[in-house]
């Protein structure tokens, strides 16, 4: 008992110089395990009396709870170093490059028809659809475009042989059959778009023999011309995002509408590149016009009761001018380059109420 | 059509400024294509030679001083042999643009000697071909001053483009008078009185047509006798020049340059080279050969209109002239026909002989039809005005065109189809200002149209008229009344799942493409289709000839276009039409997609694999539930079309109906597009594709059990060849009610568990619903699960 605190001492000294968990813990069963140096005094404790026992039982708890105390603490700072050590050989160059993840994304042109859906929807239009295949009446005879008319020629039509009965079918050259199926379908009120294929023979820098279009018909009580140019402009303005855009109607001719007028807006080439928006120059972008009342007459309807308005767009040039992708060849050629840069992310679908923009993405 | 300034001004008595002009001209459908203020020739001014001396080290160049008109002489080597002293030419400065030649000159040395500039030729300025030597201006031309000014060059070119109703735009007179009618100015007069003919025509008309004289309603000559064809006036010459038309001789420009100015195309005859007393309107028999004024034959098709004379055919009419009764330089009598033709018969003979001119251009889109008539005397002063010699009395064949019509314009019809205000009073002058008689009717006018607006045809036309005129600026801007406060869907469902199921293909990382919709018959025959009725007459290319009857060929091109660009792993899909027959019902939406090579490029991850089979299911499958199909209900079928590898294609069925195919395109298939490596698709007719049955929005109830889920694993041994999807299927009965999930973990083929047999390692996953399962449960369903393995697959437990 006389040197407690002599061993007290050694083994405190012991513990803080400890450097290992390993070497702490052997401290610690040499010190206060079973058969360790503090316990077996712990056990010489019977052989006294009681007085003498409280007294140094007293001194021995105290030094045995200082060694538990220090060997607690040392423990500690050891468990964190070694800690600190393994997770430092744990390092991981960061800069490495994480997994790769396949990203697609869609085509400008499904991107296009999308936002010009999401605003006709606005103004109260479905979507419509009709056959790539035509028959030629459809096509031109019922749109007011007879056999030997000019305008028929300059098509640049491709044609497929005839059927049993002998008529001529033909790869639509415009979506305008679409508004002779629909009247002949339904009774007005008509407020219709749509979107699709169409084809010409026509191949170079700027003509592909197929491109997209997106026809748009509206035959009610009331509608004349007005709302026309205020359903296009309001169109125009919508889909490129200028709120102030200049939208002109120029007179113009298309056999199945009367009058006609063609639709310019406005842009800018300072610069060199193009800027739609308010500025000194024009850029024809769609044709338009009163519905013809011959094409009203074919379809059934009579014109002194019914008129209406149509018009047809090319997606790809408003695509174009909207998103800035140069060359209208390149919509096909299936670059993944191209699709990649000019394409979009399937999760940011056009709408109203998160905007048209997309660009972004 | 193309037309100067001064020569529009010939019509139009205007204070307005050409700028205003150009600006109104589109607004009025006459749509601006070009403008042409002659600016090039700016630079290009009058200059004397004062002195040429021999080059002393070229023979054919010399040395010339020039003066300019200002300042010291220049000093310029040039190399035309008309280039001599007191001589006055065109002189361009160094720094000039020399259109020609397409060159800034640059002042430097010639073989030694300096030269400041250059003497210039009429094709080194681009107003003619000519080049034999320098431009020799007249002796009192003013040193100095613009060429352009001096030559007649200064008159700015118009060039607009004319709509295929608005023919009486395809003169300048037309042009004049639209602008007229808009307030631009005021139309002058034209004199078309007749000219009093001072002797008998010696060559009359004869109409042949077999009672089909429709096809030449009304012809008029006039004979010319006693004209001197030399060039063509200065001015004349000047404007056909300007508008792209060659100068030739007085007698050939004089009828362009009508045709031009009032769009009434002529045709001059040398009378001399006329066999007999009468030209001769009649169809071809077909077969004859027409030697055209373009110096190229042409073999003639039954029923097209034709002149000829006693010696036989000479003119198709309306398209071209012929080249043995053309009129020469050394034209004396000359005959002139001003005709009227059918024009859908003028526009099929150009057509089918592929015979272009400004003649038929004019003939088919339809010509005044009084113009025969007033022609006459106009173009009988012009000629002999220019050419002396006396004109005829003019001879007539034709009954004419019934062209008066009246058409009725209600008060109200401007504003109901247009929304615009327009006067009455105003919509009245419009119309006469364009030419149309307008007399009173009851709540309206009735308005009958001028002879050379034959395109209009009903009270639309009319309003198109008065609308444009009053200016498409006076349109009012009406939204479109809404019809419902919250817009509806515009999209029906069927549409709106293909839109979903492009989200969804390329959230999976297939590119979408948009690839055409017809392509060559090789890939249309490998994958089924290439019918005669889906071949295109007059295909574009070989490769674009034939209607596609799949979308992999064109994804497969796709993918080896990329390849050779270096992107060997592509992964698109296209969701687009294909062609079954020509039929509307025919023609179907395909969902296609394909992958090739590998999942991603080398990383250092290693997380980079070869794509195989079950890349193009996985992808058929989830198109197939972003189409709203229930994936639990579907099943695999092995098999399927043969351009996917016999052993390693299959289809996604729902009891009868297949939704999809899948698989790895056949190798030899693969190898004909160029692709290296194993490429894998997928194809969904989405019409096949049931639309999901509407419920509502509401989703069915969820119940949550609140016991523990149990899992077994099973791992059964089979012969090879049994499908796991059989498998699957017996595990699925023998589960019973509580299966929740199952799933295979492992596959396995040695030789330690037999030839010919396989281990198929499967998880089950039970869920109760009412207790937690005992052990005697569990091994209740699990004996089950064995036994009906065991019966439907032969399948037996691992040891």
């Amino acid at each position: 008992m006389q040197n407690l605190d002599a061993l007290s001492s050694e083994i405190l000294s012991a513990v803080d110089a400890a450097d290992t968990l390993d070497a702490l813990e052997a401290i610690r069963i040499d010190a206060l395990g079973k058969k360790g140096r503090v316990s077996l005094m712990m056990r010489e404790l019977g052989g006294m009396d009681p007085d003498a026992r409280k007294a140094a039982g007293q001194a021995l708890n105290a030094v045995k709870d200082s060694i538990a105390a220090a060997i607690d603490a040392r423990h500690g700072v050891l468990a964190s170093a070694a800690l600190d050590a393994k997770l430092a050989a744990e390092a991981i160059d960061v800069s490495l490059p994480s997994r790769p993840e396949a990203e697609a994304r869609l085509h400008p042109l499904s991107r296009t028809i999308e936002e010009v859906v999401a605003i006709f929807a606005e103004m109260g239009f479905t979507v419509a659809e009709g056959p790539d295949i035509e028959s030629d009446y459809y096509n031109f005879t019922a749109l007011n475009i007879p056999e030997e008319h000019p305008a028929r020629q300059e098509h640049d039509t491709f044609y497929l042989p005839p059927d049993a009965e002998g008529r001529r079918k033909v790869l639509r050259t415009h979506t305008s059959p679409v508004q002779v199926r629909t009247m002949e379908a339904m009774e007005p009120p008509i407020r219709i778009i749509v979107p699709g294929r169409t084809y010409r023979s026509d191949h170079d820098a700027t003509h592909s023999p197929m491109f997209h279009q997106c026809e748009g018909l509206v035959i009610g009580d009331g509608i004349h011309m007005g709302h026309l140019k205020g359903c296009l402009i309001d169109f125009c303005r919508a889909f490129f995002g200028v709120d102030d855009l200049p939208v002109r109607f120029r007179p113009s001719y298309f056999p199945f509408t009367e009058p006609s007028a063609e639709v310019d807006i406005g842009c800018t080439r300072d610069g060199g590149g193009l800027k739609i928006g308010a500025g000194d120059d024009w850029l024809e972008i769609l044709g338009s016009g009163m519905v013809n009342p011959r094409v009203l007459a074919n379809c059934g309807y009579d014109p002194e009761k019914y008129q209406g308005f149509a018009f047809g767009m090319g997606i790809e040039r408003i695509a174009m001018l909207k998103y800035g992708i140069p060359d209208l060849r390149t919509f096909y050629d299936s670059d993944l380059r191209w699709m990649r840069h000019y394409g979009f992310l399937p999760f940011d679908p056009p709408s109203i109420h998160a905007g048209l923009a997309g660009g972004s993405l | 059509m193309k037309f100067t300034r001064d020569w529009l001004f010939d019509h139009l008595d205007t204070d307005r400024p050409l700028a205003e002009i150009l600006d109104a001209l589109p607004m009025l459908g006459l749509e601006v294509e070009s403008f042409d203020d002659r600016a090039s020739l700016a630079p290009f001014t009058v200059a004397e030679v004062i002195s040429a001396e021999q080059h002393p080290n070229a023979d054919k160049l010399r040395v010339c001083m020039v003066n300019i008109g200002g300042g010291d002489p220049v000093q310029v080597v040039c190399g035309a042999p008309n280039a001599r002293a007191g001589m006055k030419g065109v002189f361009a400065p160094a720094g000039a643009y020399v259109p020609g030649i397409d060159l800034v000159l640059k002042a430097g040395e010639i073989r030694g000697e300096a030269s400041n500039g250059m003497l210039c030729s009429e094709r080194e300025m681009m107003i003619s071909d000519e080049h034999d030597g320098i431009i020799e201006l007249d002796a009192d031309a003013p040193v100095g001053a613009s060429f352009a000014d001096v030559a007649g060059l200064n008159d700015p070119v118009i060039e607009i483009a004319i709509t295929p109703n608005r023919a009486d735009c395809l003169g300048v007179r037309g042009v004049a008078r639209d602008l007229a009618a808009a307030g631009y100015g005021t139309l002058k007069p034209l004199d078309t009185s007749a000219h009093e003919g001072s002797f008998d025509s010696p060559v009359t008309w004869k109409l042949d047509l077999d009672g089909k004289d429709d096809l030449c309603p009304l012809i008029t000559g006039v004979a010319f006798r006693g004209v001197t064809n030399g060039p063509s006036p200065a001015w004349m010459a000047s404007r056909l020049n300007a508008i792209g038309q060659r100068p030739i001789s007085a007698l050939v420009d004089i009828t362009n340059y009508v045709m031009f100015d009032l769009g009434r195309p002529l045709h001059a005859y040398d009378m001399a080279k006329i066999e007999g007393d009468a030209l001769i309107v009649r169809q071809a028999a077909g077969g004859e050969d027409f030697a055209a004024l373009n110096e190229k034959t042409y073999k003639m098709e039954a029923g097209m209109i034709t002149i000829g004379d006693a010696h036989g055919v000479d003119d198709l009419a309306g398209v071209m002239g012929g080249e043995r009764t053309g009129v020469s330089e050394a034209t004396s009598d000359m005959f002139l026909e001003i005709a009227i033709f059918d024009p859908i018969s003028v526009a099929t003979t150009g057509r089918k002989l592929n015979l272009h001119s400004d003649a038929r251009y004019r003939f088919e889109r339809g010509l005044d039809s009084e113009s025969p008539n007033w022609a006459a005397g106009h173009v009988a002063r012009l000629v002999t005005s220019i050419c002396g010699g006396e004109a005829s009395v003019p001879v007539t064949a034709g009954a004419g065109l019934d062209w008066q019509r009246s058409i009725f314009l209600g008060f109200g019809k401007v504003l109901s189809l247009t929304g615009m205000v327009v006067p009455a009073d105003e919509q009245q002058r419009i119309l006469e200002a364009l030419g149309f008689t307008v007399s009173a009717a009851e709540g309206g006018i009735n308005v009958a149209p001028p002879a050379w607006r034959g395109d209009i045809d009903g009270a639309a036309d009319l309003v198109e008229e008065i609308a444009r005129i009053r200016g498409f600026d006076h349109l009012p801007m009406d939204h479109l009344p809404r019809e419902d406060v919250v817009a509806k869907p515009s999209l029906s469902p069927a549409q709106a799942r293909l839109f979903r199921l492009r989200r969804a293909l390329a959230g999976r990382g297939l590119m979408e493409a948009v690839t055409f919709s017809f392509l060559s018959e090789d890939d249309a025959v490998r994958f089924g289709g290439g019918a005669d009725s889906l071949k295109l007459v007059n295909p574009i290319s070989a490769d674009l000839s034939v209607m596609r009857p799949s979308i992999l060929p064109n994804l497969l091109s796709a993918a080896a276009r990329n390849q050779d660009r270096g992107e060997a792993d592509a992964a698109m899909f296209e969701v687009g039409p294909i062609f079954l027959g020509d039929a509307p019902e025919e023609q179907r939406i395909a969902a296609t997609g394909i992958r090739h090579g590998v999942t991603a490029p080398r990383e250092w991850h290693a997380s980079s694999r070869a794509i195989d089979v079950f890349d193009a299911r996985a992808d058929a499958e989830a198109a197939l539930a972003a189409l709203g199909i229930k994936l639990a209900g579907v099943q695999v079928r092995t098999g399927g079309a043969d351009w996917f590898h016999p052993g390693r294609r299959g289809q996604l069925v729902q009891g009868r109906t297949v939704l999809a195919s899948f698989g790895e395109i056949h190798p030899s298939v693969a190898d004909a597009y160029g692709l290296r490596g194993r490429v894998v698709g997928f194809e969904i007719h989405t019409d096949d594709v049931p639309m999901p049955k509407s419920k509502g929005p509401a989703k069915s109830l969820l119940s949550l059990s609140v016991y523990q889920p149990v899992t077994r694993d099973f791992a059964f041994i089979v012969d090879a060849d049994v499908a796991a999807g059989d498998l699957l299927k017996a595990v699925k009965s023998g589960s019973g009610p509580l299966l929740n999930d199952m799933k295979i973990f492992d596959l396995y083929e040695g030789a330690n568990i037999g030839e010919g047999k396989k281990s198929v390692a499967i998880t089950v996953t039970l869920t109760p619903t009412k207790a937690t399962l005992t052990e005697e449960e569990i091994e209740k369903i699990s004996a089950e699960i064995v036994k009906i393995a065991g019966k439907n697959c032969g399948a037996t437990l691992r040891g």
